[in-house]
């Protein structure tokens, strides 16, 4: 029996890496390929020679120029960005808490940073937009302290099971606090407007800020990816193989939280990235976290940046909100393939 | 070897009665907060007057106030709690998971969405609501649900869990997303009106209504509580359950249907209080122990104080307007199960 078996299980293992070097590789060039077209494309068609030009031939009085450089590129970057980040963000904590309905949303991420917002929206309407950024970034490191610290009262520390329901009923608290304030202050629609906006204002400074922090913690999940498929195999099996889980635990709490608070601050919850990504990635390369992570990263930032572009092209001049958006044609694809295949954790 | 097993029993003897204890604790509670509940609200009416009222003694304006505004408003509390917290723990036992709530069948999302069709087309205020938007909220929490089992179900497995849970969460996903890509279209009043509705807030509260949900519950309360040693089972794999001579697919149709069926006429009359379905069993089961013969109607209690005691705090808070009753219920409910959650070992 076991004779018959190993062949495939190691050809199977080989073809996951092949799989996995092919998305890596053909999925940059696609990446690439996509953001030269978004970059053409919108409100006012701008032909791929004035984009080349823009970026190595500025010329600051040439309007074409300034749309490519101060509008369109930004937030092309930033969407992929923003989408691996989710994405791996996503990836990494399914890893850890063994729970296919995980996400970086579990953390209480997203709650916290609509909690900030909420407040800020209510109590100190003229902030400035870098502001609100910063505010609701530490609303998001504020859920997520939150939820690591309640986990991690009882000795023993976080277990996944106990960090995904703190997880839940922090969520649900600082949500029921923020929509709460969000009716009694009269500010729902504005919020409603601010989180349905995503990557639409993005620019330079913002990516100045997001992408030293957002890239080092992407390398840093790379790094931790043995880590993630160890504690994905159960806290037990990972101590047995000689990990040390607290540790990897902690290290995969602190990339997700750089991750998707970076992400969240900017661009509002994007929940749907986070949660199909991942289980897309393991479709195709297996659960080796190995290669989960970069494939993960790459289709997170495929998927984010074609969503921009259907949000801006689809009505224009308005922007149909990206994270609708991406729930309308994922949620198809992932229908299919969840009920195609048995997928595993 | 003798004395073991005397130890045992003598254990097993005591859970038994520290989890009888628990239950009487929960009633208890329950109809503290019922007493609590009918004596605050907008207009004063102290414990004395509300008695003489109970017992037909009140004037017109008490009787008004007592038994069409504040008593129909207590009932369908307690029915919702109690219905909600049931479905979750049904649903938090099919699908194996800690996470899971009503909400992973759709039944919110679906419910939602035909909130919003229905506002948007009509208004918020118009003459109808009070009655039409129960039937559209059950109609689209039943299509919903139907849509995501047959998305699930998979000829020779059936509707395997985790099947189950990413198929919900994958519809869950794409209704929210049509629901945002309508709301952004919506007009100020209309949008506070949706917002309260998603938020959670028991409006349609007169007799109708608890005539309404009251067979549901009286129903299939009973049918679950008699498939508790099923959960049980179903809790062990679907392989173990197999052995153990459990019918397993067929089990679990008719348990997601009897939890659709209680979560979804809940939340026609409620809006989507989610947070009762998802912390309830957790709070049960933290009380109580994993067992479903006690763990369901523990369950069933405590959701019910849960949402009856936030519903009677959201009265009280911001008046006269109120806040909905579901930020309330995340408002207590959280914090007291963060609470037990940092206290207990595993």
């Amino acid at each position: 029996m076991n004779q018959t078996n190993k062949p495939p299980i190691q050809s199977r293992k080989k073809s996951h890496a092949w799989t996995a070097w092919f998305i890596i590789i053909a999925g940059t060039g696609l990446l690439t390929l996509i953001m030269a077209f978004s970059i053409t494309v919108g409100a006012a068609e701008i032909p791929l020679s004035s984009v080349w030009d823009a970026l190595f031939r500025f010329d600051a009085k040439n309007t074409q120029h300034l749309i490519v450089v101060d509008l369109r590129l930004p937030r092309v970057i930033a969407s992929a960005l923003v989408g691996a980040a989710f994405a791996v963000a996503g990836a990494i904590m399914q890893g850890t808490t063994r729970n296919p309905m995980a996400d970086s949303g579990l953390m209480g991420l997203n709650a916290g940073a609509g909690f900030a917002l909420s407040i800020c929206f209510a109590l100190f309407p003229d902030l400035v937009y870098m502001q609100i950024i910063l505010f609701s970034f530490l609303g998001a490191a504020f859920g997520a302290a939150l939820v690591g610290g309640i986990a991690s009262l009882r000795r023993g520390g976080a277990t996944p099971i106990r960090l995904v329901l703190a997880g839940a009923a922090v969520s649900a608290l600082l949500a029921a606090l923020s929509q709460g304030i969000a009716l009694y202050f009269g500010v729902a629609q504005d919020m409603m407007f601010w989180t349905a906006g995503g990557v639409a204002g993005s620019n330079w400074e913002q990516i100045r800020i997001m992408a030293p922090w957002i890239l080092g913690a992407l390398l840093g999940a790379i790094t931790l990816a043995r880590s993630v498929s160890l504690l994905s195999l159960g806290e037990d099996v990972a101590k047995g193989l000689g990990l040390n889980t607290t540790v990897g635990n902690v290290l995969c709490f602190l990339i997700v939280l750089i991750l998707a608070g970076a992400s969240v601050s900017v661009v509002g919850a994007v929940g749907f990235v986070g949660l199909i990504i991942p289980h897309l990635a393991r479709y195709f390369v297996g659960v080796d976290y190995r290669w989960v992570i970069p494939s993960s990263a790459v289709l997170g930032a495929l998927l984010m940046v074609l969503a921009d572009l259907g949000a801006r092209t689809l009505n224009p001049p308005f922007e149909t909100p990206i994270g609708a958006l991406i729930g309308l044609v994922g949620v198809p694809f992932f229908l299919y393939l969840v009920h195609k295949q048995r997928m595993a954790l | 070897m003798m004395n073991q097993l005397q130890k045992n029993e003598a254990h097993k003897r005591k859970i038994a009665l520290r989890n009888t204890v628990i239950v009487i604790g929960c009633a208890l509670l329950l109809m503290l907060s019922f007493i609590i509940s009918m004596n605050t609200g907008y207009t004063k009416l102290p414990p004395s007057d509300t008695l003489r009222t109970l017992f037909g003694g009140g004037t017109t304006r008490e009787n008004l106030i007592l038994f069409d505004f504040r008593l129909p408003r207590i009932v369908v509390s307690i029915l919702v709690g109690a219905g909600l917290a049931l479905s979750g723990c049904i649903i938090q036992g099919v699908a194996k998971n800690a996470l899971a709530d009503p909400g992973l069948l759709g039944i919110n999302a679906g419910a939602g969405l035909m909130v919003i069709l229905y506002v948007l087309f009509f208004g918020a205020h118009s003459f109808l609501s009070v009655f039409t938007l129960p039937f559209l909220a059950l109609f689209g929490a039943g299509v919903t649900a139907g849509i995501i089992y047959a998305l699930a179900f998979k000829k020779g497995e059936g509707v395997a869990p985790l099947r189950l849970i990413l198929t919900g969460v994958a519809v869950q996903a794409g209704l929210s997303s049509l629901t945002t890509v309508l709301v952004v279209k919506l007009a100020d009043t209309q949008f506070d009106f949706v917002t309260t509705w998603q938020a959670g807030s028991i409006w349609a509260s007169n007799w109708k209504f608890v005539l309404a949900l009251l067979p549901w519950l009286l129903l299939l309360t009973p049918y679950v509580l008699s498939k508790s040693r099923v959960l049980d089972v179903l809790n062990l794999g679907d392989d173990v359950a197999h052995s153990l001579g459990a019918t397993v697919e067929r089990e679990r149709r008719r348990l997601l249907a009897a939890s659709v069926a209680l979560a979804a006429s809940c939340v026609a009359v409620s809006g989507s209080i989610s947070f009762v379905g998802l912390i309830a069993p957790h709070l049960a089961r933290r009380l109580v122990g994993p067992r479903h013969r006690i763990l369901l109607p523990t369950c069933a209690l405590t959701g019910a104080v849960l949402v009856s005691a936030a519903d009677t705090i959201a009265r009280v808070v911001a008046q006269p307007a109120g806040i909905p009753t579901g930020i309330m219920v995340a408002i207590i409910g959280a914090p007291y199960f963060l609470y037990l959650l940092a206290r207990s070992r595993y």
